[in-house]
């Protein structure tokens, strides 16, 4: 009995251990593992080399899926961002009806990325979707067909996701803005500093943990993009719209491919640790310090 | 632009603050665009679609998409719309969701009240846990799946559910549970009580808030997921998203576009309306999603 309290904690800490250990751990490994074989349909447990890394590096289509996930990823970070921080300081100018305008700028995130890509689909539809609309209003000659258009339906992922992702950014911002020291900025004032320069010079710069999280929650977001691109383009037209997700989930469940898709998915996991680890290791060393 | 600290009443600051509302709404028009289009065009009849402009209302009210979303719509071969997916959906969240709850709780009670050497590290491994990319663990679950016997079943998509989801419950109640002082658990210790005891009758009667926030957050991920769903069920099992997307991709027949927009209307409700009630306690978890530490 005594033994059994004291040791209580470790034995409920058990069981998520394990699975964490075997599900995320031991499954990562696995992955890593086939991308080093020549496994087909079956994983085939046969050391091979690269290979299936330098197929990858042939594969025209994993090139657009790389190209795609860098022309999307920095776009989408970069509008949501500054989309998300010029309407949390513009909600921060005193607005009397700040919260209704806060739920409507959120509600996307609520969203399925399935109905995000739905809705969008049919906005822009060429033919009947905007640019009817924008027909309509008399400009008889306007055409809009980015959806099917090889080389600008990226961008409609980028409109997509923008749309779902900024209003959470947003949020993110306007909370780092009413954490600021009001002491300093009331001294500003008085100071008789103008508002832009208060917002530039001590607001903003005194954010950059919140410019940190946003970024990494934005990033991440990008790399796993999967539902928006299945359900806006469904990877097309062709594969112009291939992200590495949508390469990886071809290669597994459609074409049988093992070793590219599990070389493929560790591409993927490398390009997070790169962005995430950094990001862990201080905030871990940043909470021990402190 | 941006002067709430000068408070004076001049005819520039009036132009000012008229400027930012219109800003302001014009963004909420943006924002509440798609989901307009989306009710007009589910509302539409096939014809005023064709003839109507996007934007435009119904030249009359038709209700008939959203019966053909919930009960007559194709999913491939099958036409018995979206009804049968929905409550697999229910099937799959409501079980995950309080299974990783509970799993989360009593994991971040440990971690923030009972640390031993090593706690501390189990709770980075989870952690990272949380950022990987769903697909460098897609192909083994799938034959761990397949060798547990629950590959393609409502049981195996909650397993995965639960499994993938233990990262945020467990960073959720663990930040929250940390702020809550240790003595007190040393004193219920010198009074006697135990592990359980005191997470009883300590802890669960302050836990209302952090489960809330838990709940809504993992019934959101879970509802909303796609990449599981299609990936792990099979004809039968899947989630409402899978049959959404498949519904909209169906090419069997004329393209109705009114049935698409309900159907997503439809596969959408229940986190908006989540949303809607509780939006306090969502966005607190999706910033206590992002913001670690």
């Amino acid at each position: 009995m005594e033994w059994l309290q004291k040791h209580m904690p470790k034995m409920v800490l058990a069981p998520s251990f394990m699975a964490i250990l075997l599900f995320v751990y031991g499954f990562i490994a696995w992955t890593a593992y086939i991308s080093f074989t020549r496994s087909r349909l079956l994983p085939k447990y046969e050391i091979e080399g690269i290979i299936q890394y330098e197929r990858l590096a042939q594969s025209p289509r994993w090139d657009v899926a790389m190209t795609n996930l860098a022309i999307f990823g920095i776009l989408f970070i970069v509008i949501s961002m500054v989309l998300g921080l010029l309407l949390a300081i513009l909600l921060d100018q005193k607005i009397r009806t700040e919260g209704a305008l806060r739920t409507i700028y959120l509600y996307p995130m609520a969203l399925s990325f399935i109905v995000t890509g739905t809705a969008w689909k049919w906005i822009l539809n060429p033919g009947l979707g905007i640019e009817l609309v924008i027909q309509g209003m008399g400009w008889e000659s306007f055409e809009f067909n980015w959806l099917t258009d090889p080389n600008m339906a990226i961008y409609t992922v980028v409109i997509a996701g923008v749309w779902q992702a900024s209003g959470f950014v947003m949020a993110l911002f306007l909370a780092g803005l009413r954490s600021v020291d009001q002491e300093i900025i009331r001294a500003a004032m008085v100071e008789g500093v103008s508002t832009p320069r208060i917002y530039r010079s001590i607001i903003i710069p005194s954010m950059a943990p919140i410019f940190m999280s946003a970024f990494i929650v934005l990033s991440h977001l990008a790399i796993k993009s999967f539902d928006l691109v299945i359900a806006l383009t469904g990877g097309g037209p062709g594969y112009a719209t291939d992200l590495p997700a949508t390469y990886m989930y071809t290669m597994a469940f459609s074409r049988g491919d093992l070793g590219q898709a599990a070389s493929s998915a560790t591409v993927m996991m490398m390009v997070v640790m790169a962005i995430i680890v950094p990001y862990l290791y201080s905030e871990l060393r940043s909470r021990h310090d402190g | 632009m941006m002067d709430n600290l000068v408070k004076d009443g001049s005819l520039r600051q009036v132009a000012l603050r008229a400027g930012l509302y219109a800003v302001l709404i014009i963004f909420a028009l943006y924002y509440l665009m798609p989901l307009f289009v989306m009710i007009v065009t589910s509302l539409k009849s096939l014809d005023d679609i064709r003839t109507g402009s996007l934007i435009g209302l119904p030249r009359e009210l038709v209700f008939d998409a959203w019966g053909k979303a919930w009960s007559g719509a194709c999913t491939g071969v099958k036409c018995e719309g979206l009804q049968p997916y929905f409550w697999n959906s229910v099937l799959i969240a409501v079980p995950a969701v309080m299974i990783s709850t509970v799993l989360g709780a009593m994991n971040g009670y440990v971690i923030s009240q009972w640390r031993f050497k090593g706690s501390d590290f189990i709770f980075a491994l989870l952690l990272f846990g949380c950022f990987i990319p769903f697909q460098v663990i897609l192909l083994p679950m799938a034959i761990v799946l397949g060798k547990m016997k629950i590959a393609g079943s409502i049981g195996g998509l909650i397993f995965v559910h639960v499994v993938y989801g233990l990262g945020f419950t467990t960073l959720f109640f663990r930040n929250y549970y940390i702020t809550i002082p240790v003595e007190l658990v040393k004193a219920a210790k010198v009074d006697g009580a135990g592990f359980f005891r005191i997470f009883w009758s300590i802890f669960m009667p302050l836990s209302a808030p952090i489960v809330v926030v838990t709940v809504i957050w993992q019934f959101t991920q879970i509802w909303n997921d796609f990449l599981f769903g299609v990936s792990f069920s099979q004809a039968g099992t899947q989630p409402i998203t899978v049959a959404l997307n498949n519904i909209v991709n169906s090419t069997t027949g004329v393209k109705e576009y009114n049935v698409d927009m309900a159907a997503a209307i439809i596969a959408a409700l229940p986190t908006l309306f989540v949303y809607v009630v509780a939006g306090k306690y969502f966005i607190r978890g999706l910033t206590a999603g992002s913001v670690k530490g």
